[in-house]
């Protein structure tokens, strides 16, 4: 598109960068967690990994808001799906997450009406063009998604739309993981275009309460190396930590005000369930009262089932998503579960960290 | 999933616009953001321009990079970039 932003992705400057990298003096062995689907794609593609020093391990957190929804929430979908008046319109990346022994992709075949969407704008549309039809949207995310989805919502809905929220908020993620890893985690590398609602100053908590440093970063190779060495200088130098934003060209401080204003007008925190994780204290959001309306599942009266078992057995997506495993470590891995015939969610998401790491397996052996 | 990319708003048509990026047209909604212009680089998601992009800051980091990163480099990395 033009020349500066081109040059994000210049070999010569990563070569800089991955210099300064290996020149760093790293004494103890540290572990950085990236919590962005994206930055894994990305990480892959490029096979940054292979050029980092060895006392630096950069693992994927829960980064894929497909890969944590629970199999819960997608048996409301599913629920919805097989009543006969309703189209059911989801991203495409949820089409084929599995939910006990069902997906929307098998609903599909059986018959019920399941479309996949591109914005929050096409289910508004379908549900225009089918008056006499209910349209569910499963409107599923992290920040960077539901500030659209809550546009959609503020500038105006047919009567026949209602809403499965399946939505999450990465800081209350964050603050999970620190607690659970007890200091086992060195620092972050923060997601890009969540980063763009949240602002710098929505990472603040990490500098104040838990001395943590981090760095937002973007999603070139050169800003992803960047990311990692200020990172890495970080937790070589010590304390004291701060959150630096090294994706300025689209994060501000206070990030998207106007988007948080929409976001909080329609929605308001609530706990949530994250699938191989469990429920996470004010980490989702649910519509607000005003907004209560919108529910499909008090409209079409759907039960949620606690019961669902989100892993199928022997999957340890769960570990994969909180850091704790590599993708390599699962027995099932590229054998039983590929991306063709997945048994977990991490390899169902086109950026789930196995399908990821999968991908760039066959890239490499190619 | 939060995948979003650089397009260069073309028309403005209230809170509608048509951005382009190589060759390729789209409408997208500016519901979320300010003062756009014809001719800004908007981050596009889900059909919404998310962020405007600062070719100002995009142009300092990578400045950032060839000068301070470079000093103290060896002799044989200096001059890549000139």
């Amino acid at each position: 598109m033009n020349i500066s932003l081109d040059s994000f992705h210049d070999p010569e400057i990563a070569g800089i960068l991955t210099k300064k990298l290996q020149e760093l003096d790293i004494k103890e062995p540290m572990t950085l967690m990236h919590v962005c689907g994206t930055h894994e794609h990305s990480l892959a593609k490029a096979g940054i990994r292979s050029v980092l020093p060895d006392r630096i391990r950069l693992v994927a957190g829960p980064g894929c808001p497909v890969c944590v929804c629970p199999a819960g929430d997608i048996d409301l979908a599913i629920q919805a799906a097989e009543k006969e008046k309703v189209i059911l319109a989801t991203f495409g990346d949820m089409f084929r997450v599995p939910s006990g022994d069902r997906s929307l992709e098998s609903m599909r075949a059986e018959g019920s009406d399941i479309r996949v969407v591109y914005s929050p704008l096409d289910p508004v549309k379908l549900a225009l063009d089918n008056p006499d039809r209910e349209v569910v949207f499963m409107a599923v995310g992290f920040e960077t998604t539901i500030a659209p989805i809550a546009a959609s919502v503020l500038s105006g809905l047919p009567k026949n739309y209602s809403m499965i929220t399946s939505l999450r908020l990465v800081p209350e993620a964050l603050v999970f993981l620190l607690e659970r890893s007890e200091g086992s985690l060195d620092g972050f590398i923060l997601p890009g275009h969540v980063s763009t609602v949240l602002g710098r100053r929505g990472y603040s908590f990490l500098e104040n309460e838990y001395n943590v440093p981090g760095v937002i970063a973007g999603f070139e190779p050169v800003d992803i190396l960047q990311g990692i060495l200020e990172l890495a200088r970080q937790v070589v130098a010590g304390p004291p930590f701060r959150i630096e934003n090294l994706y300025k060209r689209v994060v501000r401080e206070n990030g998207n005000t106007r988007a948080n204003r929409m976001i909080y007008k329609v929605f308001e925190k609530s706990d949530s369930r994250w699938r191989g994780i469990g429920g996470i204290p004010g980490s989702g959001l649910k519509l607000k009262e005003e907004y209560g309306y919108l529910d499909a599942a008090e409209r079409l009266g759907l039960e949620y089932d606690e019961e669902m078992v989100d892993l199928p057995e022997g999957c340890i997506c769960d570990k994969v998503i909180l850091g704790e495993a590599e993708s390599e470590d699962c027995p099932s891995f590229g054998i039983l579960c590929t991306p063709r015939s997945p048994v977990g969610p991490c390899m169902v998401s086109s950026e789930g960290t196995c399908r990821a790491r999968y991908q760039c397996r066959r890239v490499q052996a190619d | 999933m939060c995948l979003a990319i650089p397009m260069r708003v073309k028309e403005i048509d209230g809170d509608s616009a048509v951005v382009e990026a190589g060759g390729i047209r789209k409408n997208i909604r500016l519901d979320l953001l300010e003062n756009v212009e014809p001719g800004d680089y908007v981050l596009i998601h889900t059909g919404y321009a998310i962020e405007k992009i600062d070719r100002k800051e995009a142009e300092e980091t990578l400045d950032l990079i060839k000068k301070v990163y470079r000093a103290g480099m060896t002799n044989d990395a200096e001059g890549l970039l000139e």
